[in-house]
């Protein structure tokens, strides 16, 4: 298994653009893939899971993908994170 | 056999394509018990497959024609169906419960609306109106109804609805939309003033249209007369085709009025300005040859969004718009909601008698930190034209100057922050309430301009609610009442040294501009594509029959007889 932390920085939040990208990016890979945040875990896979977690500006997020393409899952995302969501 | 409709002439032209019916169909879902699972699975992933193509076709096209930010909301919208949270558990249900398809779709899709509503977050509650409308196509697919998309408009049609939206008149794409024609609605609904922004022929309220014409069939609408032909013969599409071509004609004869000032065959000049809701109709404005623009509706910066417009972003709008008008005069009217006009969200309650409730200047009292945040965005506006501030349904002295006074306070604020605002402003107000024509001689002391709103100033006047189509007989612009009224605001601005306007639908009829331009009105406001028509008429009229033509109206009986009067002695 593979996770990263991130705090987010992005004053909107992670919402729109930046997490379309990160689910339809996620959805690449056979591994399974959460978002942490809260206390809550969701599949982020799902526009509709990574929307509900509310993730506001400041917010610590964690990123764990377990299966076989896990690493380069992570990498893959840990780019679009550094990007727009965590610069 | 054609048949014959007749609705109220909403936007000049003609228009000859096949008929597009923008309706919703009916998604009424019943519970059903299903005893093979796996069909009903099936019929699902059919409609979220078909609805996947439409949505990336739409996207596409938005893509082309917009930009990347107008298509980001459908990528999202195609994440929706994919989303395995959302479409995973449909088929639980369907499974577990042996339900049909529609039933568990609806199910799952209100659950997760109803979770993104309840969110104490605006972006998060505009999310749940995305979710709704995914799962309203892949219902509809579901169904067996798909559901007509005016964005995927791509051939030349007429659009026949009940009725049309603002979001949808925005969705209408011009190079294909010939025209659309409406059940519902009159020539001041916001369909027909957007029609005419557009200029696209329009005709609406026929009250029946949408029961008579069956999508694809070949129509006539007839923006001119109001006339609607449904399946015309050989012969009707050669009479309007020629009515079609001498319209294009007469429009070149206008076209050459454009750069001509608006005189009267004695010499005596007007002013001829444009009403405007959006920067965008700037262009409108240029094209049709106006003097300025004499009414700029505000309201639709707060209109179609979650939340108010900030500061900057009014800046900017009032910005382009004074920028491109350049030393012609821009008249912006400050927010104006209320009435027919809703901001949800703004939570404001539901009303007996919304017109004759908390709306426009009454609300912008009120809420003053709205009102003074628009005050702002015009004052900083103001440096870079000829920006006039001018504020709606104006009842009492007192109100104009509790107005005027945050004005200036916010005047004094910006200048403390170092903050370039125009000098000489000029501040006037709309005349629409019969209280504020009456009052006239004392308001002329202390604004700067009138501006009559005719569409309201009849309706307050005459007890009609311009919405209810049982009392539209009442809406009366020629009414003597209404010219009486409309002599005292003129009469009363140049005893002052003012001057007045008029910036409802009555500154461009043919029917009323001899009988303005007699009463001395100063300035016309109209729809944009009015102005060089209008130009054409004045050109042709002398101010001195039209005082007397004036001063006979106001001492007759009835609306009918000064129509007779007008229409004997100029149309």
């Amino acid at each position: 298994m593979a996770e990263k932390n991130y705090t987010i920085t992005a004053d909107t939040g992670i919402h729109a653009r930046p997490a379309t990208q990160l689910v339809n990016k996620a959805g690449q890979f056979e591994s399974e893939v959460t978002l942490e945040y809260n206390g809550k875990s969701v599949n982020l896979k799902s526009i509709m899971g990574v929307m509900s977690l509310g993730v506001g500006q400041g917010g610590e997020v964690t990123i764990k993908a377990e299966g076989p393409d896990a690493e380069e899952a992570l990498g893959s995302l840990d780019e679009i994170m550094q990007e727009s969501l965590a610069k | 056999m054609s048949k014959q409709l007749t609705g109220i002439a909403a936007s000049s032209g003609i228009a000859i394509a096949k008929a597009f019916r923008a309706e919703t169909p009916d998604l009424t879902v019943t519970k059903e018990s299903i005893t093979n699972p796996d069909e009903q699975i099936k019929t699902l992933e059919q409609a979220l497959d078909q609805s996947m193509n439409e949505l990336e076709a739409i996207r596409e096209k938005t893509l082309k024609d917009l930009g990347e930010e107008h298509a980001e909301i459908f990528s999202a919208h195609l994440l929706v169906l994919k989303d395995p949270e959302l479409v995973d558990p449909i088929k639980q249900k369907i499974q577990d419960d042996h339900v049909n398809a529609s039933f568990a779709l609806k199910e799952v899709t209100d659950q997760f609306v109803t979770m993104f509503e309840s969110m104490d977050n605006e972006y998060m509650k505009e999310r749940a109106a995305d979710i709704r409308d995914v799962s309203k196509r892949v219902l509809a697919h579901v169904l067996g109804e798909p559901i007509a998309s005016l964005a995927e408009v791509d051939e030349e049609v007429i659009i026949v609805a009940d009725d049309l939206t603002p979001s949808d008149t925005a969705q209408l794409n011009k190079k294909y939309v010939q025209g659309f024609v409406t059940d519902i609605g009159g020539r001041t609904s916001h369909s027909a003033i957007m029609a005419r922004s557009m200029e696209i022929p329009a005709v609406v309220g026929t009250k029946e249209v949408t029961s008579e014409v069956e999508a694809g069939t070949m129509m006539i609408i007839d923006g001119l007369s109001g006339e609607v032909v449904i399946d015309p013969s050989e012969d009707e599409l050669k009479q309007y085709r020629q009515k079609q071509a001498d319209f294009e004609e007469q429009k070149k004869e206008w076209a050459k009025l454009k750069n001509e000032p608006s005189k009267t065959k004695d010499g005596v000049q007007v002013e001829l300005v444009a009403n405007i809701g959006t920067p965008d109709d700037v262009e409108g404005v240029e094209n049709n040859g106006s003097e300025g623009v004499g009414l700029y509706r505000t309201e639709f910066l707060y209109m179609g969004r979650e939340d108010l417009p900030s500061e900057d972003e009014q800046f900017e709008a009032y910005k382009k718009v004074v920028e491109q008008m350049g030393e012609r005069p821009v008249v912006i009217r400050t927010l104006d909601v209320g009435g027919d006009k809703e901001l949800p969200y703004l939570n404001l309650p539901d009303e007996m008698n919304p017109f004759l409730g908390f709306r426009a200047i009454r609300l912008c009292l009120e809420k003053d930190d709205i009102f003074r945040t628009q005050l702002r965005a015009l004052l900083r506006a103001s440096v870079y034209g000829n920006l006039k501030i001018m504020f709606p349904m104006i009842a009492t002295l007192d109100e104009f100057r509790q107005a005027k006074q945050m004005l200036e306070e916010e005047k004094n604020q910006l200048q403390a922050e170092q903050v370039n605002v125009g000098e000489e402003i000029e501040v006037g107000i709309m005349v629409e309430i019969p209280s504020t024509a009456v009052m006239a001689p004392q308001f002329a002391k202390e604004v700067d301009f009138f501006s009559i709103g005719t569409n309201d100033l009849i309706q307050y006047t005459m007890a009609a609610d311009r919405m209810n189509e049982q009392v539209s007989y009442l809406y009366q612009p020629y009414n003597p009442a209404i010219l009486r009224l409309v002599k005292m605001v003129i009469d009363a601005s140049h005893a002052e040294g003012k001057w007045t306007g008029m910036c409802g639908e009555m500154a461009g009829d043919e029917v009323a501009v001899p009988l303005l331009l007699g009463l001395g009105l100063d300035e016309f406001s109209m729809s944009a594509t009015s102005v060089l028509p209008a130009r054409s008429q004045l050109s042709k009229l002398t101010k001195a029959e039209a005082v007397k033509t004036a001063e006979k109206a106001l001492e007759m009986n009835s609306a009918d007889e000064v129509e007779a009067l007008v229409r004997e002695q100029y149309l």
